[in-house]
């Protein structure tokens, strides 16, 4: 039985007075695409932001590469995408790139080949020297993308990546991560697209900061006696 | 490396942004190239005084001062009617002996001062000429007093010779020679020659020579300050700072990452204000010109750290813009402009918070009075302290967004 790349277990987060997550058990294992999905609100960006340990846990242990969150040297072995781009549009792509590949930690010798790399994934090689200001919202997505690639990193946590992109551009990036899962690495990713829920190993469905069901999607649906994850969370959510 | 790689960044997104580094260059230039002007101005001052029923000699020695003309009116009204028009700034008018009246316009503290100081002027130039003349008078009353008295000695004589009193007449001839009063030479030297020697500047030093030194701290500090606070803010409200924490980046290495490249915008920002202020404006420095440019530099990382600190209070660019009078302004008023001795207590009190304070201070010390950096270790100590205090707060800061 491979170690968990992220273990959390009894996590609660307060905010003031406002409990954001209650009592949340959440893993992810080595070649495990895990969904999470929940309304907004629900505590999706508090989960991902005390797994990048800029939370700390109010009770609960959250356990990142087998080692307590909050641990600095560990992001070194995380590619994290935010919702935004979060890029520096006076550069170019490949300053970006290197400038992140340096934070990383990325060695000097390999990052050049390491960033041509990447940028063939999301196919960019031609955009490279181009300053982001003159990129189109797609190629900014996929620039954000390549730098979390960056690295090679054991985890991928994604915050919402296919908001606002076309279709073909997300079936490429789904496809990427299809191949991150097959080197044995994992990725936590939120999502409002229910399809995309679909095609994960497993999803969590977070409601109120408290994960109502953890289960592969099929067996959600059983359990929920529907045919979409899209039922499966309006169900849960009580709608109905 | 991490600091160098964040500081190459930083320095490269500048070295794009053109407007930035023309507002950090030339913007201070512009700036004290005005206040030049402005202030060198004010030595050209010139009043117009209406007099009514003033003396004509008083009249005649006020219109001789320099910058000074003078009109006079019939009557009271018709010099009304002209300081209503603005056509003059005063009023002279004489009522009685010795008594006048001096009506100020006293919309210009510095005419009303030029008004006030002509007319003493005048009328002491007037009272000197009355007493000089009443003298020329009294001696010629002198000259005629000792005539007068010859002649009542050369009557007596004759008197005595037709007395036939031959002996005696010898004795008065020789006291007749006594009363010969010599009269001394009535001369009132009138050119009494004053030398100016100046120890700092020469006679054009004026208002702006005073505060220049401290308005160049000033633009120093306010141009890094705004545009460093504005640097991190962009930082944060694009979110690039959140991935920047999500790699293993120390908060440190950032906080010293844009402190190494802002510090060096900050050195060729100092070392164009200084040498502007020095060679353009002319003025004078008694101390060392490296003297001036280390203290310049000193304040300008300061308010760097300070800039970098305050954009963490704010939420968007326009939240930095209300740091403007809450945070620079104070300090040019604060920072020796105007004289702190001058001020209550307490009031002073608040100039020892302000890091302008200290760079004014050592700044004024190197210019006017030609110290050296040994003698200022005081104020230089104050500056690195507060380099340090707010450098230690900005990692501090930093984890707000990153608990480690």
């Amino acid at each position: 039985m491979p170690e968990p790349l992220i273990d959390m277990q009894h996590l609660v987060k307060k905010f003031g007075d406002q409990t954001v997550l209650q009592d949340v058990n959440l893993a992810v294992m080595p070649g495990e695409i895990v969904g999470l999905i929940g309304p907004s609100g629900a505590g999706k960006s508090t989960v991902i932001k005390t797994t990048l340990g800029m939370e700390v846990a109010d009770g609960g242990t959250a356990h990142v590469l087998q080692t307590q969150m909050p641990n600095r040297q560990l992001l070194g072995r995380i590619g994290y995408m935010a919702q935004d781009d979060a890029l520096y549009d006076t550069l170019t792509g490949r300053e970006n790139l290197t400038f992140f590949g340096n934070m990383k930690g990325v060695a000097k010798a390999d990052l050049t080949a390491k960033i041509a790399h990447v940028a063939a994934v999301v196919d960019l090689t031609g955009d490279l020297d181009k300053r982001v200001s003159g990129y189109s919202g797609g190629m900014m997505r996929r620039l954000s993308l390549a730098i979390a690639l960056l690295g090679d990193p054991e985890l991928l946590i994604l915050d919402e990546p296919t908001v606002g992109i076309d279709p073909a551009l997300r079936r490429k990036i789904w496809a990427e991560l299809a191949n991150v899962r097959a080197d044995g690495r994992g990725v936590l990713i939120t999502t409002h697209v229910m399809d995309e829920a679909e095609l994960t190993d497993k999803v969590a469905l977070l409601l109120g900061g408290k994960i109502m069901a953890f289960d592969q999607p099929a067996a959600l649906k059983k359990q929920y006696a529907v045919d979409t994850i899209e039922e499966v969370f309006l169900k849960a959510e009580g709608v109905d | 490396m991490r600091t160098l790689a964040i500081a190459k960044r930083v320095t490269t997104e500048l070295l794009r942004d053109k407007r930035t580094l023309a507002l950090m260059f030339v913007a201070p230039i512009l700036i004290l190239f005005l206040m030049k002007l402005i202030f060198s101005a004010n030595s050209t001052t010139s009043v117009n005084i209406a007099t009514v029923d003033l003396p004509s000699a008083v009249r005649t020695e006020l219109n001789g001062i320099k910058h000074v003309d003078v009109v006079a009116k019939k009557d009271n009204s018709a010099a009304k009617k002209a300081l209503k028009n603005q056509d003059v700034d005063a009023i002279i008018r004489k009522t009685s002996t010795n008594q006048y009246t001096v009506t100020y316009a006293n919309t210009d503290a510095t005419k009303t001062t030029m008004v006030k100081q002509a007319f003493k002027g005048a009328l002491s130039a007037n009272g000197i000429k009355q007493m000089r003349s009443t003298i020329k008078r009294l001696g010629g009353t002198v000259v005629k007093l000792t005539a007068t008295v010859q002649q009542m000695q050369a009557a007596q004589k004759v008197a005595a010779a037709k007395a036939g009193m031959a002996a005696s007449a010898n004795a008065t001839t020789g006291s007749a020679k006594t009363p010969a009063i010599s009269v001394p030479k009535v001369k009132v030297t009138t050119s009494t020659k004053i030398k100016n020697k100046y120890v700092y500047g020469d006679k054009d030093t004026g208002f702006f020579d005073k505060i220049v030194p401290i308005l160049m701290g000033f633009f120093v500090f306010f141009f890094v300050f705004l545009i460093s606070g504005m640097a991190l803010l962009k930082e944060r409200t694009s979110g690039t700072l959140d991935r920047l924490l999500a790699t293993p980046v120390r908060r440190s290495e950032i906080v010293f990452g844009y402190m190494l490249s802002y510090g060096g915008l900050a050195l060729v920002q100092t070392i164009i204000i200084v040498l502007t202020t020095v060679y353009l404006m002319g003025v004078e420095i008694m101390g060392s010109l490296g003297a001036v440019m280390v203290i310049n530099f000193l304040l300008a990382v300061v308010a760097l750290a300070f800039g970098i600190l305050m954009s963490t209070f704010a939420r968007s660019e326009f939240q930095m813009m209300q740091f403007i009078p809450v945070i620079i302004v104070p300090q040019i008023f604060f920072s020796g402009i105007i004289p702190l001795e001058s001020l209550a207590g307490w009031v002073q009190g608040i100039a020892y918070i302000l890091p302008l304070k200290y760079a004014g201070d050592a700044m004024t010390q190197i210019i006017m009075y030609g110290k050296g950096l040994l003698g200022l270790s005081f104020d230089i100590g104050i500056l690195l302290l507060f380099l340090v205090v707010l450098t230690f707060l900005n990692i501090r800061g930093l984890r707000r967004y990153r608990k480690v």
